[in-house]
């Protein structure tokens, strides 16, 4: 019994915040345009379900291209920084420059260049989970010791088995935190770009109900905004499991 | 002397002739690990080297494992020089080097699968070697489920799954603690009696190097080399308890000592 509780206390939590939540409201005589009880937003999140999905759909169509995007570029941008000197020379620190840069700063930019369809978004998702996918995967790939590399040849293996059999296996740990948190960050991007400009999508419809005095419909973009976040992270946990094995404690 | 042929791997003739390495460093002057070393290895025999650490002993592993060049002479395994990693060799380091994302008998046929001679007798095999060195039915599991002595039994099979004529091992037993390391002192001598390989030992313990080996030798560093060539002559199979209470052996230990105080090592 003491073990279930345990096990559930995060959702037991949630459960009694909203439960205050939803009993504070008509307590404290709050009107739905102040604050809308957590069951006004459910009731609303269905009534509007096709409204919020047909713009979640752009929403996570820019996420997910932007990200796919990061890994494309970002990869085989670890790798060249990983194998040769003069690249890493001449683009870490570029690239850690970069990270100073706020990347939301370049929306209006992106937008001027790109008009206000899903390109703008795409690009500013992409750039700022560029960085962590880099990062991770260099640091993944330098984190071998050095000892496994000696193993390894002296069984004769080749640079692409070293890479193939210890190097990859032992980064994939490291470059699984860098696509979490760069999955994250895209969905902050592409939002921040729909913020700026945007005909589609859930932050456009967010500003849009925030014009119309309509914050139950706010709280529900909210809830559709962040259940794509979510959604996206346990995506990339369940493939994370299939392909990667985190080192366990030592006995 | 000692030549066997009776065991089931064949050991490799081991030669080094007039090896000499250096390694060039990044600031001050490149250091001489090696000097002039000559030695030759009769198949089939077990060879301790010992000395403190910077004697050079590593590196004679290294490039008998073909991981790094000599500057100068020539290192052959069975009469080919080595340039890079020799089939014929397999080599055990100090820490027991397990991915830790294979279970036991995955990591085991990593050399196979590396040298791409997997077949349908690999997994039986492997799980033969476990079954020698005492692990019985561990092949399923994963390293972090291990003690550091059975990681280090496990990394042993992994370099025996090649039938390796010479087995190098780099201070396998160094980062045991005392009651383990004794138990896979003597395991060893009777494991490679079974076997008959040639072994390379690399240890700083003087007493593991007198038990195990038919011949020990002493190393001195700056520059590397061989200070003394000793035959131990004591009948196999050793016991452990008998040969810490025999004059003979402690004659050798004695002797080798005396080399480390006039060197001012002790």
């Amino acid at each position: 019994m003491r073990r279930v509780f345990e096990n559930s206390a995060a959702l037991l939590l949630i459960l009694a915040i909203l439960t205050f939540w939803q009993a504070i409201v008509p307590i404290a005589g709050l009107s739905e345009f102040i604050l809308p009880t957590p069951l006004r937003i459910a009731e609303r999140l269905l009534e509007e379900y096709w409204l919020l999905l047909s713009h979640a759909g752009v929403t996570t169509f820019e996420v997910i291209s932007g990200f796919l995007a990061s890994i494309v570029i970002g990869i085989p941008l670890a790798l060249a920084i990983f194998y040769s000197t003069i690249v890493e020379r001449a683009i870490y620190p570029i690239l850690v420059g970069m990270q100073t840069i706020p990347k939301i700063v370049l929306a209006p930019i992106l937008v001027l260049y790109l008009g206000y369809g899903w390109a703008p978004k795409i690009v500013l998702a992409f750039l700022i989970s560029l960085f962590p996918v880099v990062i991770s995967t260099v640091v993944g790939l330098q984190s071998l010791d050095k000892a496994l590399v000696n193993l390894v040849r002296s069984m004769g293996a080749t640079e692409s088995q070293v890479f193939f059999k210890i190097r990859l296996p032992a980064a994939l740990p490291s470059i699984f935190g860098g696509f979490k948190v760069a999955i994250s960050l895209a969905v902050i991007g592409a939002v921040i770009g729909e913020y700026i400009a945007a005909e589609k999508g859930l932050g456009y419809l967010q500003l849009h109900a925030n014009s119309q005095f309509d914050t139950t419909l706010n709280f529900a973009t909210v809830v559709v905004i962040s259940s794509i976040g979510i959604g996206l992270y346990s995506i990339l946990n369940f493939v994370e499991k299939r392909v990667s094995f985190r080192r366990e404690r030592a006995t | 002397m000692n030549a066997r042929h009776e065991g089931s791997i064949i050991g490799a003739a081991v030669g080094l002739a007039n090896v000499s390495k250096t390694y060039e460093t990044r600031e001050g002057p490149p250091v001489h690990a090696l000097d002039t070393i000559n030695l030759d290895m009769e198949p089939g025999s077990f060879v301790a080297c010992v000395g403190p650490s910077g004697c050079g002993k590593s590196t004679m592993l290294s490039l008998l494992a073909g991981l790094i060049p000599a500057t100068d002479g020539e290192v052959r395994v069975d009469g080919e020089i080595v340039r890079k990693a020799h089939p014929k060799v397999g080599v055990v380091f100090q820490s027991d080097l397990l991915l830790y994302w294979r279970n036991v008998r995955d990591n085991i046929l990593l050399p196979l699968e590396i040298k791409r001679q997997i077949d349908a007798k690999s997994a039986a095999r492997a799980a033969e070697l476990l079954c020698q060195v005492g692990l019985d039915g561990f092949g399923d599991k994963y390293p972090s489920e291990l003690s550091g002595g059975m990681r280090q039994r496990a990394a042993i099979c992994r370099a025996l799954i090649q039938e390796p004529g010479l087995l190098l091992m780099d201070e396998p037993f160094g980062a045991l603690d005392a009651l383990t390391r004794e138990k896979m002192i003597v395991d060893l001598e009777a494991m490679w009696q079974r076997l008959g390989n040639t072994v390379l030992f690399i240890t700083h313990d003087i007493d593991e190097a007198v038990f195990l080996a038919d011949r020990v030798l002493v190393m001195s560093p700056r520059p590397g080399k061989i200070d003394l060539d000793l035959r131990i002559e004591m009948p196999r199979p050793r016991n452990w308890n008998d040969a810490h209470e025999s004059s003979v052996f402690h004659g050798y230990v004695r002797q080798i000592r005396e080399i480390f105080e006039a060197k001012g090592v002790l």
